[in-house]
């Protein structure tokens, strides 16, 4: 309905459970190094061009928190030769939509349009990766946007407050620990210079992916790739982009965050634990069907015993974010049912989890699992922006094109006993934070 | 379960077929079911979306809350299997089954693979036809419900749609949630489920989108098996809302940072005349994009909001003229007035042509990008049906966007914008803003 550029990473908490339908993927790299994806549907006339940089929240420097989404929003500003605002109105009188997402591993702009436009979005887009040129009055008005989303997406939501304050905790010396939009007292300092630093740092072909998914041929990308992206030059001054790291953790954190506008209070658990890695993906691989065994639905296992046989909670789940270029959460939440307690929950689930590790997993929901994945891949070829996304983030995170392509035979082949292992591995509580969101206190 | 939003109808309006290669069949069954059928056999799925028309709005006097909780328990126990064998047997077809309800009907979405479709439409037939509604499934999800509730009572958002609702419609059941209130729900009984049941799942009220790899006589064979044996005839659906309302402003107060807000004034109707002038004014003025008059004033150039735009809001049984920003408490009284300005200024001066022609440009561009994805595909037959729109519209839509003229949308917006009658809702501690008198 109107442009919002969206933070991604908190809406995309679920696995991505399915693999990628290879024989529609094409890819290959420009020779500035910058790489190219193209997933091919010709069934209806529609193309959406892509450009995803790896640059995301955890790469801002420290003290100018929230500057990556910050520029992300100035991009629609002028260039040298668009006016502001010409690039969405231009995509608009073309009968398309355009708009861009920050998490923490990325930075993403994308137009659905046309698919005779394709050259059209590629031009203007290769034009902002270099050339946009800002004014003071941009960075004041656009900052009181972002501070305006702020305020809608995190300070009228105490479970995004409560969500921050459990990051905060889990990430002992990583950037993970800070919000994407980032903190209220920094967002108000940002400034030209802040956006303009991050944007001369990471904004260049060999720090880019260009994904184009719909009607379109991998010739006729290419061509248009050389054409409008292939001139552009490599910046040779592009940083290793290496980050501060967890330190072994060693101290269980617990954490009570109180609102009045809570409802439904809540327990909730998150474990730091592996994400996918090129070349090793097979721990995550199980992790993922760790989060859909205990959590998945009314099948699962948190969901049978907290739910159905112990009627303790109103609602259990678990989560669990594979693609991430450093160490990611394993999530399990539980929501008491009114006449229980948070304590009384948060030691169900801990029984709930216990006795998981005894009981160990349902061969039937395995099979389940395994077979709804691999129908995903049937089902993923009519959304092909989808796969689309998926190369994106990978691409982004640390991952190749194999390690996504490889993927689906990893999960088929994972086992009980990997699962098992990737449990007791995952559930150590010393890296570990436990959060209440609870009401506030009835004073008398 | 979830109230879909009430712009669903607005949006399909954008969004109806047109000149992409959409081939509708029309599918006539025995049993007297129509449907409409895209076929594509290039992946072996089809998408099914059935509506019952009339929803939650169906829900008899007192029993607030029965169709929306019935709705939730369809899924929850069918025939011989309980909740969990019922899940069960879907997942381990990799089938998708879904079912919500909103105040114009009751919608049933699925996905089935070619290779086990008969046992894929066998599940979806007995959550239908013999859901179990057994007393610990009733219970189980009579408290997420009430958990619902409680939580919709702490929501900006929710809090400024449900008084939105309630000044708009007045005594209708649009005036209301549809989820019932902690009362009405804790007394529903399984003979209340069961009449709901009764008043909605009917043959006479059934709307039918289906894409995908099937064929004409596979699809009738299917609807006559999975909807044939249903009642004839449901409850009778409810009259037509009074919308009549006063401009003016109303606080929610909440202790909250940021004041939500929706605004609305009379709205106009589908089948009328004007109404292709009348969603190419809105886009002008609220409307699809960062493009439009309200994005620009109150976003880009004063940085009041993340978001604001309006929409038709077009139900079965009332139209309204619908808008929403949120803005620090602060700030949202600057940000009421500059909309304000905004509509004043539209329906006095009308918009410049340059404006319109790029809104049809879009309007007509956007229009064949909808048709990617059988899921998609089927929603929009579905809706298209629902507003009673003739199979060939697809054909024709884009002609009625480009008959479109600047004179047309003046005149429009002289005589629909409102701006005294346009009333804002405000939930949060506005600085500035207190209730108008009622008039």
């Amino acid at each position: 309905m109107f442009r919002l550029t969206a933070i991604a990473a908190l809406a995309a908490l679920f696995p991505v459970l399915a693999g990628a339908s290879d024989e529609v993927v094409t890819t290959f790299t420009l020779d500035n190094g910058m790489d190219v994806v193209v997933v091919e549907d010709h069934r209806a006339p529609v193309v959406q061009h892509m450009l995803w940089y790896r640059a995301g929240s955890a790469d801002e420097p420290i003290g100018s928190s929230g500057v990556a989404h910050f520029l992300e929003h100035l991009l629609f500003k002028a260039t040298d030769t668009m006016a502001e605002g010409e690039l969405s109105s231009t995509v608009a009188r073309n009968g398309g939509r355009d708009n861009a997402f920050t998490s923490y591993d990325y930075t993403a702009y994308f137009q659905r349009v046309a698919a005779d436009r394709l050259g059209l979005m590629m031009k203007m887009e290769a034009d902002r990766m270099k050339n946009i040129r800002l004014t003071e009055n941009n960075i004041l008005t656009e900052r009181d946007v972002i501070i305006e989303e702020r305020n809608q997406r995190t300070e009228n939501n105490p479970g995004s407050l409560f969500g921050e304050q459990m990051n905060a905790a889990q990430y002992l010396n990583h950037r993970y620990g800070v919000p994407i939009i980032g903190w209220m007292h920094e967002m108000e300092t940002l400034d030209m210079e802040d956006a303009l630093g991050f944007y001369d740092i990471y904004y260049s072909p060999n720090n880019a992916i260009l994904v184009v998914s719909g009607d379109v041929t991998p010739e006729e990308v290419r061509a248009l790739a050389e054409e409008h992206y292939g001139k552009i030059p490599a910046n040779p001054e592009l940083p290793v982009r290496v980050r501060t790291q967890e330190p072994p953790q060693t101290a269980e954190r617990r954490l009570v965050y109180r609102d009045a506008r809570v409802a439904q209070p809540y327990v909730r658990r998150t474990y730091l634990a592996p994400e996918r890695d090129s070349g090793a993906q097979e721990q995550a691989a199980a992790l993922v069907f760790l989060s859909e065994i205990l959590g998945g639905g009314t099948t699962s296992f948190l969901t049978e015993e907290l739910q159905f046989d112990q009627q303790v909670a109103l609602f259990t789940g678990s989560f669990y974010r594979p693609v991430s270029l450093d160490d990611t959460t394993f999530n399990i939440i539980v929501a008491p049912r009114p006449d229980v307690t948070l304590q009384e929950a948060e030691d169900a689930m801990d029984a709930a989890l216990a006795k998981f590790l005894e009981t160990g997993v349902d061969a039937e929901q395995l099979e389940r699992i395994k077979f709804q994945i691999r129908a995903d891949q049937i089902y993923a070829r009519d959304d092909v922006d989808r796969i689309a996304n998926r190369y994106g983030q990978a691409l982004t995170s640390g991952l190749t094109v194999e390690d996504v392509q490889a993927w689906p035979d990893i999960l088929q082949a994972v086992t009980e006993e990997d699962i098992m292992a990737a449990a007791r591995d995952v559930f150590d509580k010393r890296a570990s934070v436990t959060g209440w969101l609870m009401r506030e206190e009835v004073t008398q | 379960m979830k109230r879909v939003l009430i712009s669903i109808f607005a949006v399909l309006l954008y969004v109806l077929p047109v000149s992409a290669s959409v081939d509708i069949k029309e599918v006539k069954t025995e049993g007297g079911l129509t449907a409409w059928l895209v076929k594509d056999q290039s992946i072996p799925f089809m998408a099914l979306e059935i509506r019952f028309r009339g929803g939650a709005s169906l829900d008899a006097p007192g029993k607030r809350g029965a169709i929306n909780l019935m709705t939730a328990l369809l899924k929850e126990g069918a025939a011989d299997m309980d909740s969990r064998e019922y899940t069960r047997a879907v997942e381990g077809l990799a089938a998708s089954i879904s079912m919500g309800v909103d105040d114009d009907a009751l919608s049933l979405s699925a996905r089935f693979l070619t290779e086990n479709r008969d046992e894929a439409v066998a599940l979806l037939k007995a959550a239908i036809q013999e859901p179990r509604f057994d007393d610990d499934a009733i219970e189980r999800v009579r408290a997420q419900v009430l958990s619902g509730i409680e939580s919709d009572a702490k929501k900006p958002d929710e809090l400024a749609s449900r008084a939105m609702d309630r000044i708009a419609f007045g005594n209708h059941p649009y005036a209301t949630s549809l989820s019932g209130t902690l009362e009405s729900v804790a007394a529903l009984t399984k003979e209340d489920l069961i009449q709901a049941h009764s008043s909605v799942l009917a043959r006479d009220r059934i709307y039918i989108g289906a894409v995908g790899d099937i064929t004409e006589e596979e699809l009738s064979v299917l609807l006559d098996d999975l909807l044939g044996d249903l009642p004839a005839t449901g409850a009778p659906m409810p009259p037509a809302a009074e919308v009549d309302f006063a401009g003016g402003v109303t606080v929610v107060p909440f202790e909250t940072p940021q004041s939500v807000t929706r605004f609305a004034q009379r709205g106009i109707a589908q089948d009328h005349p004007d109404y292709f002038t009348a969603i190419v004014l809105n886009h002008v003025l609220g409307g699809g994009s960062s493009e439009s008059r309200l994005m620009d004033e109150v976003r880009a150039k004063r940085g009041l909001t993340y978001g604001v735009y309006s929409y038709l809001a077009n139900k079965d049984l009332g139209d309204i003229y619908v808008g929403a920003v949120s803005s620090a408490n602060d700030r949202i009284a600057e940000a009421i007035e500059v909309i304000r300005a905004e509509w004043e200024k539209a329906a006095s001066e009308g918009v410049t042509t340059e404006e319109v022609e790029n809104a049809k440009t879009y309007l007509t561009g956007a229009y064949p990008l909808r048709f990617d994805g059988n899921g998609r595909i089927a929603n929009i037959m579905v809706g298209m049906q629902l507003i009673d729109l003739p199979i060939d519209y697809i054909a024709t839509r884009n002609d009625r966007v480009d008959a479109v003229t600047v004179e047309g949308v003046k005149r429009v917006a002289g005589e629909l914008l409102d701006p005294d009658g346009l009333h804002f809702v405000v939930v949060g501690q506005p600085v500035g803003l207190e209730t108008t008198p009622a008039n």
